[in-house]
């Protein structure tokens, strides 16, 4: 109730300013209306001005520390396929050059390009190479065994520790004893470089190479497969389950005190910490219900229950925006619940859906935490080739290479970060086209 | 004069001689609230009935019930019978989704699907499998156009959507699309009060020449339009029904006070 000032004395009466007093007060607060709306719209900018200033600082750090992790350094020399050595039992089977000494072909030719004779020497200078380089060596052979017997220009990647020292992380000043490659090594680096067979090239390893200790042979596939195949299984639970609860919920439930029982969970769910789905998940899915550590499967159903609130809260929003009209429409000329809601509300909704969805699945794939407790952290060498295989997934292969000592791990790190923002920045696109395509106007 | 308390029955004649739906001592409450008080009327086969009042009086609300509308609306309790050819819809028994194909319903506001301008009126015949085959189909949405007085705007542009139309030409979609699965009875609620001046008259024309074949309830807050198109007119009155009566004697010489007043234009 608005309580009105009394009236002074008795003969007063109530009225409206004149239109010139009218028009005096206006001009004196004009002024003052428009201070305000200047003031609030230079705070605008300056936020906006702020958080633009911290992109471009987050992502400009990313890319000029990332980049580098892109390349590694090659070493390019020839090598004789020498038959007795590669292929002892002669038949050029898989088993028989599994067995041959690819080891030593690889160190005659390099040593020969280098002329090191010595044992100690050829210590030395045996460390140039990484231990990947005989694995391709042999792989060589295996998808070409016409090779044999012939000479090669083979390219491989420098031991990481060479690798940092040509990136200057290793200073040659330092004394020999507190670096970790000696005086001769280094020497040997330098003769590789006069001669050009030391190469910057783009890194094969880090997009076609698994996890390894070796920093200059890890890569991220096992783990980019290990995350779409676990994004997958957590898509295909979450998306039907969440799009179905939201319908339920929304458009036949009753509402009464249960429902806004659920209702208020659901919400509560969507802000629980993701490490508590990962305990249970370790509770319930591994520890009751026994299914495998470390495989995409486990991690799929954990993240599905991390991502359904969020399917189910921006599903419900989107059912919520269809216009009540079309579906009085559809009432009103008979059409059923379930009809009105299949042709017409879901349709209509399916664009915000599919928008919380994607939100919900780039939450998900950049997730570490609750993966960790179903031990999705373990050392996978081999590429995941089914949702029952161990696997690990991206985030957590970058939280991995991240607590590695190796220098070299300081960069690859860096480097699947960029990957992992891209794989996000794509999926955020994929939403914004869907919107848009199925966007429909009423 | 608003918040006058009635109590004294209907005035006039509430029955038809061919009544094709017949409500009696109809209540609808919202939650505590009641719209509707003790409302008994009959529609006739063929006739065009038009509900008039100030707004709020229930109007809308009794139109509503006629196809079980209000079903939608949580909270929303009605007693009473209303019967559609001597059948009550509101028996448990009653399925309403043939019940709302045989009382169609037309919105204030045009409210086409976000679909093609065909998919509009052929989605009514579909679900409830009235063509056995296109050509079927294709016949019942041009003579539904052609009823709602559409076809010549639309037949060349049928695939385009028809939320691209105009709202008068949007509002005839929505009348064809009601007419499309052979309904017995229209209920308009106040139909033209989103068009223009000419839309309106388009509207009007059309119910003129539905009129026979079709049972029509009008809501309207035009009393010329109600005095143009309908037969018989009823005015509520803070969900009383105050009179109803023949449309001229109505708007002629009014019986009770309430409805001299308001088509005096003291109020509403």
């Amino acid at each position: 109730m608005i309580k009105m000032s009394a009236p002074m004395n008795s003969d007063h009466t109530p009225k409206t300013l004149s239109p010139t007093l009218a028009r005096e007060r206006v001009a004196k607060s004009l002024k003052n209306r428009h201070l305000n709306e200047g003031r609030f719209l230079s705070y605008g900018r300056a936020a906006i001005g702020t958080a633009l200033l911290f992109l471009m600082f987050l992502f400009g750090s990313i890319l000029s520390k990332g980049t580098p992790g892109f390349f590694q350094y090659y070493v390019t020399f020839d090598v004789y396929l020498s038959a007795d050595e590669l292929d002892p039992y002669g038949n050029a089977s898989a088993q028989s050059l599994f067995d041959g000494n690819a080891r030593a072909v690889l160190r005659d030719g390099f040593f020969n390009l280098l002329d090191v004779s010595g044992r100690k020497n050829k210590k030395a200078a045996g460390k140039i190479l990484s231990e990947g380089a005989e694995i391709r060596l042999r792989q060589m052979v295996v998808d070409n065994p016409s090779l044999l017997n012939t000479t090669q220009t083979i390219k491989v990647a420098v031991d990481d520790d060479i690798d940092s020292f040509l990136r200057g992380f290793i200073s040659r000043d330092a004394p020999e004893d507190d670096r970790r490659i000696n005086d001769t090594t280094i020497a040997y680096v330098d003769s590789l470089q006069e001669m050009g067979r030391i190469n910057y090239l783009v890194s094969d390893y880090l997009f076609f190479g698994s996890a390894s200790r070796n920093p200059e042979m890890a890569g991220i596939k096992g783990a980019f497969f290990g995350s779409i195949l676990t994004l997958s299984i957590c898509l295909i639970l979450a998306f039907p389950l969440g799009v179905g609860t939201a319908i339920y919920l929304e458009e036949f439930a009753p509402k009464n005190k249960l429902t806004e029982f659920i209702e208020v969970n659901i919400n509560n769910l969507a802000a629980v910490p993701s490490v508590v789905f990962g305990i249970l998940g370790l509770a319930v899915f591994i520890g009751i219900f026994g299914l495998p550590r470390s495989i995409p499967l486990t991690g799929g159903v954990v993240l599905a229950l991390m991502t359904m609130p969020t399917i189910i809260i921006s599903s419900r929003a989107a059912i919520r925006s269809v216009p009540p009209s079309i579906k009085d429409a559809a009432y009103g000329i008979g059409a059923s619940k379930v009809q009105t809601v299949f042709h017409h509300t879901l349709p209509l909704a399916m664009p915000g859906m599919l928008t919380g969805t994607i939100i919900g699945m780039a939450q998900a794939l950049g997730e570490t935490a609750p993966l960790l407790m179903i031990g999705m952290v373990a050392f996978v060498v081999d590429i995941p080739s089914g949702a029952t295989d161990p696997a690990t997934v991206l985030p957590v292969q970058i939280f991995m290479w991240a607590d590695f000592s190796e220098r070299m791990f300081v960069q690859k790190t860096s480097a699947a970060i960029i990957i992992l923002l891209s794989f996000l920045l794509v999926m955020n696109a994929a939403a914004i086209i869907i919107r848009k395509k199925l966007e429909r106007r009423w | 004069m608003l918040n006058t308390k009635i109590d004294a029955p209907t005035v006039g004649n509430i029955f038809s001689k061919t009544p094709k739906i017949t409500a009696r001592n109809v209540n609808v409450y919202y939650g505590e609230k009641q719209a509707i008080k003790d409302v008994s009327l009959d529609i006739g086969f063929g006739e065009v009935v038009s509900f008039i009042g100030p707004s709020g009086c229930g109007k809308s609300t009794f139109l509503r019930c006629l196809n079980r509308m209000n079903d939608t609306i949580e909270n929303c309790a009605i007693t009473g019978e209303i019967c559609l050819d001597g059948e009550d819809i509101y028996d448990p028994r009653m399925d309403v989704v043939p019940l709302r194909a045989r009382v169609g319903i037309v919105f204030q506001k045009p409210n086409p699907f976000p679909k093609s301008i065909y998919d509009n009126v052929a989605y009514g015949p579909r679900i409830h499998g009235l063509a056995r085959n296109k050509e079927e189909l294709d016949d019942i949405v041009e003579a539904s156009f052609r009823k709602a007085g559409l076809w010549d705007e639309v037949s060349s542009r049928l695939d385009q959507s028809g939320t691209g139309l105009s709202g008068g030409q949007q509002q005839r979609l929505c009348i064809a699309r009601a007419i499309a699965v052979s309904p017995e009875v229209i209920l308009m609620d106040e139909p033209c009060s989103a068009l223009d001046p000419i839309a309106t008259a388009h509207i009007e024309e059309l119910i003129f020449e539905l009129k026979g074949d079709y049972s029509i309830a009008i809501v309207t807050h035009s009393m010329t339009q109600a005095a143009r198109v309908s037969d018989r007119t009823a005015y509520f009155h803070l969900g009383d029904l105050i009179e109803v009566g023949n449309t001229q004697d109505i708007f002629t010489k009014p019986q009770h006070e309430l409805t001299n007043s308001y088509i005096t234009g003291r109020f509403g």
